[in-house]
């Protein structure tokens, strides 16, 4: 087997659990999306990363 | 052969990959225009990232490995330089901007300690870390691409018990800042490239040209992300929060986990992957390295075969990587590479128990199946 399979099936799941979650999440809205830039936007980080505790 | 019979034989490739490129940038232009411009970037980022990566073989666990067993150092030092990059730039925007922008600060702990370690072993094992487990099973590498979803159950499962792990005994967040921060970041990121290149064999301490241009390629666009999304390169987070999607979508009640069951999770839950920072970076990883594997025509390569007891060890040890580089508050990337290059002191002690984790995981390997014993 060469790796060309494995790469179709992996890009395929991607787009299933893409499809999954436009189905079951909340509208998207780019009206209310933040700015390009978070640096001069004047807004506080507020993205989710795997330093942060619940609460920091 | 003519030269008119190898360009016919050019031309529908070139095509093939001007379609390709074409192919992304659309899709980055379609999630900008429908979640946002700052979302579309991010997936372009996360694109180019994997490019780098694969295209000029620029990652984690195989540097150290052959710093450990081979006496090589180039891969190390590409690292460092590439840290030191990322934390010039970083240090001064994050002191002059500190509303928006954050660096990756964390806690020093016990289960954090102890969750590097096992992270640094098991990487070994699978030979994939965060960011290279994502590049390598996007390039088509069967242990990445079995270890990469039960990776993503271990960091859901790792972040639904992390507060029971922190609660064993952290250390206040530790965080250097400012010049003398700085200085003493890049004076420690020297040592450790002074130290590498001590113990390297002649001959394995130059930096070939790619390394160099993939830690300048990989340095601008991790300072490019801090620039967009306000926080750094992290990877772990939203490989759990894809199966916490799923689960929740099944009907399970996550309310049972302080971590899940904290407001900002269960926004990041009900909102789609399309807006969530690190997962558009994952999958921007996952298309850019398949993109530059078919680039360079690596999909044809065959698939090497193992034992079932290394296909047990690939499933365990990518369980394991995802649990944790939960307790560790990141992997390579979230704690190592943004830690080290945002000032925390978290990152060092993850550096130095990981290193320590992947000796182990090198002696493991042959053990388990995975390469034939020495």
């Amino acid at each position: 087997m060469t790796r060309r399979p494995i790469v179709v099936v992996l890009l395929v799941a991607v787009a299933g659990v893409l499809t999954l979650d436009l189905a079951t999440s909340r509208p998207l809205d780019p009206f209310t999306a933040p700015p390009l830039l978070a640096l001069c936007s004047g807004q506080a980080s507020g993205g989710a990363h795997c330093a942060s505790l619940p609460g920091s | 052969m003519s030269d008119t019979t190898l360009e016919a034989r050019r031309a529908p490739r070139l095509r093939g990959r001007a379609l390709a490129v074409l192919a992304a940038l659309a899709a980055a232009l379609a999630v900008a225009a429908l979640a946002g411009p700052r979302y579309g970037a991010l997936l372009l980022i996360g694109l180019g990232l994997g490019l780098a990566m694969e295209g000029l073989r620029f990652g984690f666990t195989g540097p150290w490995r052959r710093l450990i067993l081979f006496r090589d150092a180039t891969g190390m030092v590409a690292q460092m330089i590439c840290i030191g990059l990322v934390a010039v730039i970083a240090f001064p925007l994050l002191a002059s901007n500190p509303t928006e922008l954050v660096g990756a600060h964390a806690p020093v702990g016990y289960a954090m300690i102890g969750g590097a370690f096992v992270f640094g072993m098991c990487m070994q094992i699978v030979l994939g870390c965060g960011s290279d487990t994502l590049v390598n099973a996007g390039s088509g590498n069967l242990v990445s691409a079995v270890a990469l979803p039960f990776f993503c159950i271990g960091s859901f499962a790792g972040a639904y018990h992390l507060t029971w792990w922190t609660g064993l005994g952290s250390l206040p967040v530790a965080a250097l800042s400012g010049n003398a921060g700085l200085a003493l970041t890049l004076v420690a990121l020297a040592a450790v490239v002074g130290i590498a290149l001590a113990v390297a064999e002649p001959g394995k301490r130059m930096l070939p040209g790619r390394l160099w241009a993939a830690a300048l390629i990989v340095a601008g666009l991790a300072i490019l992300h801090l620039v967009v999304a306000g926080q750094p390169w992290g990877v772990v987070y939203g490989l759990g929060l894809w199966v916490a999607k799923g689960v929740t979508a099944l009907g399970a009640d996550l309310s049972g986990s302080v971590f899940w069951s904290a407001p900002s999770n269960v926004e990041r839950i009900e909102q789609s992957l399309l807006t969530d920072i690190t997962s558009l970076t994952d999958i921007g990883l996952i298309a850019g390295a398949a993109l530059a594997a078919w680039w360079r025509d690596g999909l044809s390569a065959k698939v090497t075969g193992h034992p079932i007891q290394a296909w047990i060890a690939v499933i365990i040890a990518g369980f394991l990587l995802g649990y944790s580089s939960r307790l560790a508050f990141g992997c390579n990337i979230g704690a190592l590479f943004s830690g080290v290059s945002t000032g925390s002191m978290h990152g060092w002690a993850w550096f130095a128990a990981a290193f320590t984790g992947s000796w182990y995981g090198i002696k493991l390997r042959p053990y388990l199946g995975l390469e034939a014993r020495r």
